[in-house]
């Protein structure tokens, strides 16, 4: 794989010519934290930033996206028929996401571009975007990444991984799609014969810095009924207020709720970001409710990430421990410890 | 703050010992730095896990709504009021609950501490009013005092108002006088200054609902959100309704909020929503001289009427 070598001054530079190629999304600050945003014109992606409270994945799954519009005015040609939204998907450069960010998008894919279904508004924004990630130097005490088959220098998602070597980047091309972002950028300096083991040395390091562990092995090996009927479920949610924040906060969470809004006449359909944490999400039309108790609905979450997804796709669990819903959570439910007590 | 944990295990291990309560709510150690977990203690050895220090953020009475055993609580001043309000509002029976009482010194504001660390916290210890953060940048020591949450740094009513076992001497108060500078900032805003005020404070909200949920007043069986047959309020992130969500839940609130801070504390986006429900509060305040959760007998200002209410606003 080639690697490129960019020096600071060069990559502002770079990065602002691919815009005249692709529309660019980074981390900015907002407010009191970064968030993945399309960039302005001239307006660069902070590459110093240390992390994005929301996750990546509303590029591709934003909190509400139109699908469907409709007209319910008889007079209309298209009365009560459903057309979809127009909608332009040119070319995308993601740049800074970081690998577990985007290895969770590979996870989100399994759902949303299967043999039977094919999410078209997903699948779309997907293949425009060219990811350009950001390699994560110094993990998180909340980061068990490398628990979850990816790590901080994990290249499975990315088109191209970029190394902050504190003088400059080396950046690994790992696609053509890839290639084609760095041409427009006019990156082409590859960089010194020892850049491939200066990745490796960093990666080394950064993998050691990841002071949180977990393992899946028993949970792997016990049945579903097990580990859903086990006792401690009541206590181990009880601190859980059954808001939405981890499930929002998380690149894997992929549950959505459709809904039409209709203004006089005129409505849309939309697929709203939806969370298994609520009442509502299983609320049957008759009134009955297969997870009425809270603790339910936390069983649920953890089961479905670290279980029946496990179970399903054979492609491990359904988390990359970013760590975020860790650090968001106002009852410090931790997943690291639920696992572990799922894993006994 | 290690006496009040050893004092809050004791008495708790006592009450479960007894069968006096069949189940204690408190916290237990964090698995970060600056957060504990909400806990509930079945037995005497579970009760050796509950511990009390300045990151108990959370409204413990959120976890006893609709109980049904005999229950122990470990609750701060702001705690204990919003028990009243339970009580007042039947959720819970004033004979089923006992109330272990914390003489509150006030919680840390989650993002001061953040800001004083200036990074990510590795380590975080309290002593004797004096709290030490660890970061990779090193180790900044505060006076407690200084990282207060803004509810906590104005609060009235440090020790509870319902204390059936004190779990330490009562604290002195810090405040004579509601601290409304914040409100009264907004409101001499022009309307168009205030429409762009909440209109920034509300943009990054993803309505997670942590702010309810976190929210000892918001028990309803089915929020006004969550309403579905109709349905009320649109789900998405339309400004709308996401307006519509946060005015409507503040105006709920009115005339009970205890100024508890839960719902700041848990909010991911750091969004003050108590400017909205503090407004309610001063109103309530200014109109009639009410606080919530002061006594189990009186019902919340907006719950009840005399003739003599200031009635020059119905129009
Ligand atoms: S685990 Fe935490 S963030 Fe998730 S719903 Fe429960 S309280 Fe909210
Ligand atoms: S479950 Fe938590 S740690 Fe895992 S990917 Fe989601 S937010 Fe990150
Ligand atoms: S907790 Fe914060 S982000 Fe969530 S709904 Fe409330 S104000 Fe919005
Ligand atoms: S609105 Fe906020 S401050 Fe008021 S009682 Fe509820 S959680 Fe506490």
């Amino acid at each position: 794989m080639k690697i490129l070598h960019i020096d600071k001054a060069s990559w502002d530079k770079g990065v602002l010519k691919s815009g005249e190629t692709y529309r660019l999304t980074g981390p900015v600050k907002d407010k009191d934290t970064h968030a993945f945003k399309n960039l302005n014109d001239g307006e660069l992606p902070d590459m110093g930033y240390v992390e994005t409270k929301m996750s990546p994945k509303a590029l591709l799954f934003p909190r509400s996206e139109v699908m469907l519009t409709y007209s319910t005015n008889p007079h209309d040609g298209n009365c009560n028929i459903m057309k979809e939204a127009s909608k332009a998907y040119p070319p995308r450069a993601v740049i800074g996401i970081r690998p577990f960010d985007a290895k969770a998008i590979q996870l989100v894919k399994l759902n949303f571009d299967t043999e039977e279904y094919k999410d078209p508004y997903w699948l779309k924004a997907y293949e425009a975007c060219t990811f350009v990630g950001l390699a994560i130097n110094q993990p998180s005490i909340t980061d068990f990444s490398t628990s979850c088959n990816t790590g901080p220098f994990d290249e499975t998602g990315l088109d191209v991984l970029v190394v902050d070597t504190g003088h400059g980047f080396l950046a690994k091309i790992l696609s053509t799609k890839g290639q084609a972002w760095a041409d427009a950028a006019g990156f082409n300096i590859e960089a010194g014969a020892d850049a491939a083991s200066k990745i490796t040395a960093m990666k080394k390091e950064a993998e050691a810095n990841i002071v949180s562990k977990i393992s899946v092995d028993k949970i792997a090996g016990k049945t579903v009924l097990e580990l859903f009927d086990a006792g401690h479920w009541e206590d181990t949610a009880f601190g859980c207020i059954n808001c939405g924040t981890c499930t929002f906060a998380c690149p894997t969470c992929w549950c959505f709720d459709i809904q039409d809004e209709t203004y006089g006449t005129q409505g849309v359909r939309i697929k709203n970001w939806d969370s298994c944490m609520t009442g509502l999400f299983t609320m049957h039309g008759s009134g009955h409710n297969p997870r009425e108790y809270p603790y339910q609905r936390t069983r649920q979450r953890f089961m479905h990430k670290l279980k029946y997804f496990m179970d399903k796709y054979q492609e491990g669990i359904m988390c990359v421990g970013c760590g975020r819903c860790i650090k968001q959570c106002p009852a410090n439910i931790d997943i690291r410890e639920i696992c572990n007590t799922m894993n006994q | 703050m290690i006496n009040y944990t050893e004092n809050i295990r004791k008495i708790s291990g006592d009450l479960l010992k007894s069968g006096k309560v069949d189940v204690v709510i408190g916290y237990k150690k964090g698995t970060l730095p600056g957060i504990n977990e909400p806990f509930l203690a079945r037995t005497p050895e579970d009760a050796q896990k509950l511990v009390w220090d300045s990151q108990c953020r959370l409204n413990l009475a959120n976890y006893l709504t609709n109980r049904k055993e005999n229950v122990g609580i470990v609750a701060k001043g702001c705690d204990s009021r919003n028990i009243a309000t339970h009580i007042i509002e039947h959720r819970v029976t004033r004979e089923q609950v006992t109330v272990i009482g914390v003489p509150c010194t006030g919680m840390t504001d989650k993002n001061k501490l953040r800001e004083l660390a200036g990074g990510e916290i590795t380590a975080l210890t309290e002593k004797d009013g004096i709290i030490t953060v660890t970061s990779r940048h090193g180790e900044k020591t505060v006076e407690k005092q200084d990282l207060l949450q803004s509810n906590c740094a104005n609060c009235l009513h440090r020790n509870p108002v319902i204390n059936d076992i004190p779990c330490a001497d009562p604290v002195p108060e810090i405040n004579t006088a509601r601290n409304d500078a914040e409100i009264k900032a907004i409101e001499a805003m022009s309307p168009a200054d205030k429409w762009a005020f909440f209109e920034d404070l509300l943009s990054t909200c993803t309505r997670c609902y942590a702010c309810k949920n976190a929210c000892p007043l918001c028990y309803c069986p089915t929020c006004f959100v969550d309403e579905s047959r109709p349905q009320w309020v649109g789900k998405g992130d339309d400004p709308i309704d996401v307006r519509t969500y946060h005015t409507l839940r503040a105006f709920h609130c009115a005339g009970r909020c205890t100024d508890c801070g839960a719902c700041e504390a848990a909010c991911p986006m750091n969004i003050k929503v108590r400017l909205l429900t503090g407004k309610m509060e001063k109103s309530c305040f200014e109109r009639y001289g009410w606080e919530a959760g002061l006594n189990t007998e009186v019902r919340p200002a907006l719950d009840t009427f005399t003739l003599h209410d200031p009635e020059e606003f119905i129009k």
